[in-house]
């Protein structure tokens, strides 16, 4: 068990987790897509030189190459900007990952509007929609560091390939070490008797965390779930504070098509329908911005939020 | 060097295969008979005297691995494996038939035998230079073969791993190009022009060597050539004509998949085991 309190930022939580990993086991190794030092991976790529591939701006081929050290038996990890690891290299991971039924690991950083002055085209709005399409993948949204950190742990345990989407910049720390953190499992943040506010990732869970501070203010008491894992979806624990509230708000960083709200307003559709409404990108392409700017921008804020699940209740 | 009673022992088990796979189509009715049928040759040289694999044990440590990277040529694939004994021939009449461990593309999880899922084109490039990139991980003297198709050579994964293999010096790596000059809508020259086709991978950096895809002396000269390079990968682009063996598809434009009927299939074998009238 490693304490990431330490840890400034969600790369370094990402890293330690697959350093030790790969320290654990000799079958893990690691692909880069010339993003090792935005990653931080050179950290492996110094510590076990004989399993660490920096395999140039060529994300098809990476994943391509992962599947292929997959079938030899190892365990690779892939790790690009998420716009690359999700949407260009989707019909490789698709088929020679999950069709093949290969075990690899792809990392898809700076998801949605974290990747801020990159702009529109480096911000995967898409990826939870694509990779929930992947039969058996696990997709893990985290909100804090060490959360990542376990994921990732969890996900190698699964024998499972998995995809990661996570910041790298910064870090939350919500969680000690030793807590209860179980991949497929999302954590209740709050209780509360009005509504439920369902959020994945780091900067939606923070905004969800703040909102509800604001709703409780007014006299809103909110049930707040951190969604960190998006695949296998914790059918129960939604199905429970949905029956509980009879109001669910599901935030996230990314598209509601194929997103997590549609996959929560599914599931609640054939078990307890209920009302809802949901924090997304909507239809829009990215921008470029800081954080900040951005998460107004797109009214991920938590006075946004916060309006939304009052608008919610008059419902 | 190989002798004149391995040579013919090789022709016979390349007929043998071509039968096979005749017969396997011909059964469904249709099939990727023309793509499978310009392979024959390699198949019949790596599987009956290059590479160290056992049928009966198709997952053995060590062994040298074949990756079929256009993947609707699996009917040849699957022939030849079949003959070797990795799999009860019988399972050849099951091509393409609901529930079948032959599907039309190659299967790793269906088939005894195949070493990678393909079907979708250029992705068994990749996934050819990740299998040879972990057999130099694990020390082993085993060699990753990869079979391209030229129109599948479009693609623009399979010059992503070119870059890539010759950079990781994957001297285990060696790719065939089965140049037959044709795809599914007619002829390269006229869709997508691949006839410098050696200067590209000469140009990424990799062994390159060009032979008659039909005549094992042949291959056998370009795989050990190839073998004795050590530090880049081996390119052998091989001449063949497309459906060759399987007289009513050669010199047809439309032969990528072909209905075959008996009637073509019994004049076809007649042609191939010498009892054409």
């Amino acid at each position: 068990m490693r304490d990431t309190s330490e840890l400034a930022n969600m790369k370094d939580a990402i890293m330690a987790a697959i350093i030790d990993l790969a320290t654990e086991h000799e079958d893990v190794c690691m692909l880069e897509a010339d993003l090792e030092s935005c990653l931080g991976s050179s950290g492996f790529h110094k510590q076990f030189p004989q399993r660490f591939f920096n395999c140039g701006i060529a994300e098809a081929n990476m994943v391509g190459v992962a599947a292929g050290l997959s079938s030899m038996g190892f365990v690779p990890y892939a790790d690009s900007f998420g716009v690359f690891s999700s949407r260009r290299a989707y019909d490789q991971f698709f088929l020679s990952v999950g069709y093949a039924k290969q075990r690899v690991h792809l990392i898809g950083t700076d998801p949605g509007v974290v990747a801020q002055v990159n702009g529109g085209t480096h911000m995967p709005f898409e990826d939870i929609a694509l990779m929930r399409q992947v039969p058996d993948l696990i997709v893990i949204d985290p909100s804090d560091a060490q959360s990542c950190y376990e994921l990732i742990k969890q996900a190698y345990d699964s024998k499972k390939s998995s995809y990661l989407r996570a910041g790298r910049r910064g870090a939350t720390h919500r969680y000690s070490a030793g807590a209860k953190i179980e991949l497929g499992k999302g954590i209740v943040l709050e209780e509360g008797k009005d509504l439920a506010i369902i959020a994945t990732g780091e900067t939606m869970v923070n905004e969800s965390v703040k909102a509800v501070a604001l709703l409780k203010e007014k006299g809103i008491h909110a049930t707040l779930i951190d969604l960190h894992t998006i695949k296998p979806l914790d059918t129960a624990l939604i199905e429970k504070v949905a029956k509980a509230t009879g109001r669910v708000l599901v935030c996230e960083n990314g598209r509601y098509a194929g997103g997590v709200g549609e996959a929560v307003a599914a599931h609640l559709a054939k078990t307890c329908p209920v009302k809802m409404d949901f924090v997304n990108v909507g239809e829009r392409f990215g921008e470029v911005g800081n954080l900040a700017y951005l998460v107004k921008a797109f009214a991920f804020d938590s006075e946004s939020i916060a309006a939304k699940a009052e608008n919610l209740l008059k419902k | 060097m190989l002798d004149a009673q391995i040579i013919e022992m090789l022709r016979q088990k390349a007929t043998d295969i071509r039968v096979a796979t005749i017969h396997e189509i011909a059964h469904l009715g249709k099939g990727h008979i023309g793509g499978a049928m310009s392979i024959v040759e390699v198949l019949t040289y790596l599987y009956y005297h290059e590479m160290n694999v056992d049928p009966e044990n198709p997952k053995k440590e060590g062994r040298d691995r074949f990756v079929c990277s256009k993947g609707h040529a699996g009917p040849s694939v699957y022939a030849t494996l079949a003959l070797k004994g990795f799999f009860p021939k019988d399972w050849l009449e099951t091509l393409n038939v609901g529930g079948t461990n032959l599907p039309s593309h190659c299967d790793m999880n269906k088939t005894p035998g195949i070493d990678f899922t393909t079907g979708s084109l250029g992705q068994g490039a990749s996934a050819a230079a990740g299998i040879a990139l972990g057999q130099k991980i694990r020390g082993e003297k085993s060699f990753t073969y990869l079979m391209l198709g030229d129109g599948e050579s479009q693609e623009g994964q399979v010059w992503e791993m070119a870059g890539f293999a010759s950079t990781q010096k994957l001297g285990n790596l060696i790719a065939f190009t089965d140049f037959n000059r044709m795809q599914l809508d007619g002829y390269t020259k006229d869709i997508y022009c691949m006839d410098n086709i050696d200067t590209r991978w000469l140009g990424f950096n990799w062994h390159v060597q060009r032979i008659n895809g039909h005549d094992f002396t042949e291959i056998d000269n370009a795989v050990q050539n190839a073998k004795s390079v050590t530090d880049r990968p081996s390119m052998i682009i091989c001449d063949t004509v497309k459906s060759q063996g399987y007289k009513p598809g050669v010199g047809v434009k439309a032969n990528h998949s072909m209905a075959v009927s008996a009637e073509d299939e019994a004049s076809s074998i007649a042609v191939l085991t010498g009892g054409a009238k």
